[in-house]
């Protein structure tokens, strides 16, 4: 066997085992490199009262409802599965809207609200002119345009 | 392939191709930059903002591809110890981070009118980030060594250092499938597009024509280390005359 077939084989080896060490530690952080939690492990028990979390979900179509101070909203953050009430006082970014994704800060009331001081739109991967005579069976129209 | 890594032969062949590189390479990215700004509507829901993809989108592409290509290097340095490899690595690191660079501040420019932030540790921000960082600790890691007296070859620590940083690839581009995110999944995949077709050509074109600038980028640069590593030696060699 030539030195360089020996060097080949090592680094191989070593790469192979370099990769290995990354997917387990990958799959170890599962959790807790999760950007956030679902309405479903939030009802799964995942969430405790009052401990600092961000909750990502779908906003139920027809949920939103504003207050009578104007400032607050009301919305229902769900993944299909479960769903969870949010309760948000401030302005929103201006993709945050009924069907599509958003993602909060803040934490579970002991009434089973998600209090949010801080909310975020989550865009998804779809991009597409705004005038789509067709639009693909998959995709649903876009909401409040 | 071991007929190309005489630097000889190599500089017979990427002399005539850098010119041809680098305009092919403007020009797609003219065109495709002008097509994406001008000539295709906007999103349907984020409006104008949606047109940084045909920087971004390049730019994410050259840095995970420049590293890619940059361990490849490292291991031809471990194994066939060929002098261009080093060479390659080298030239490579420079415009790699600056993409990477580029992906990073374009994103946040894109995030805080979409998303309502700049910044979030989110996994894919966080292992881009840390690709910068690998960067930096690779250009640190070969600028101060003795490679001009070895040719411009890598230390064994900086191509095993390229080769361990490649496991942060395949981690950048599962972020987003592995962990919940707040960055969107793939747009592109096998399988197909999300991004409507009316709106995907000019990023087809900037993503070539990028790469080629970034082609060229790699073959100036390296042309550059290997003509410093050639006064180098001459004057050594001249110096050693004059001693004699």
């Amino acid at each position: 066997m030539k030195a360089k077939h020996q060097r080949l084989i090592l680094a191989l080896v070593a790469l192979c085992g370099v990769a290995g060490a990354g997917v387990l530690a990958a799959s170890a952080l599962r959790d807790e490199a999760a950007y956030f939690r679902t309405p479903v492990e939030v009802q799964g028990g995942k969430a405790a009262v009052g401990e600092a979390m961000r909750l990502g979900g779908m906003v139920a179509k027809g949920s939103i409802e504003r207050q009578a101070d104007g400032l607050t909203i009301r919305f229902v953050a769900t993944d299909g599965k479960a769903s969870v009430p949010v309760e948000y006082k401030g302005i929103v970014p201006d993709l945050f809207g009924e069907e599509s994704g958003m993602v909060a800060d803040g934490r579970m009331r002991a009434d089973g609200t998600f209090v949010a001081d801080r909310i975020l739109a989550k865009h998804d991967e779809r991009y597409m002119p705004p005038q789509m005579g067709e639009m693909p069976k998959n995709m649903k129209a876009p909401a409040g345009v | 392939m071991h007929a190309y890594a005489n630097p000889t032969r190599f500089l017979a062949i990427a002399k005539p191709l850098t010119p041809w590189l680098l305009g092919v390479g403007l020009l797609l990215v003219l065109g495709g930059a002008w097509a994406g700004l001008a000539l295709v509507p906007g999103d349907y829901k984020q409006g104008e903002t949606a047109r940084i993809l045909y920087v971004h989108v390049p730019s994410a592409w050259l840095g995970m591809g420049g590293w890619t290509s940059l361990a490849i290097a490292g291991l031809i340095q471990l194994v066939w110890r060929h002098p261009l490899s080093g060479i390659a690595a080298r030239a490579i690191a420079v415009p790699g981070m600056l993409f990477t660079a580029l992906c990073l501040a374009t994103g946040s420019i894109w995030g805080r009118p979409t998303w309502g932030t700049w910044w979030e540790w989110d996994g894919r921000m966080t292992s881009m980030l840390v690709l910068l960082f690998l960067y930096a600790g690779f250009i640190a890691l070969t600028s101060g060594d003795d490679g001009q007296r070895q040719g411009g070859s890598l230390s064994r620590g900086a191509a095993i250092y390229a080769l361990v940083g490649a496991i942060n690839i395949p981690i950048i581009n599962r972020s987003v499938v592995w962990w919940n995110s707040l960055h969107q999944g793939p747009s592109i995949t096998l399988g197909g597009s999300s991004i409507d077709g009316a709106l995907l050509w000019p990023l087809g074109l900037t993503v070539l024509g990028f790469s080629l600038l970034f082609g060229a980028i790699v073959l100036m640069r390296m042309r550059r280390i290997i003509a410093d590593n050639r006064v180098t030696a001459r004057l050594r060699r001249l110096a050693d005359d004059e001693g004699a």
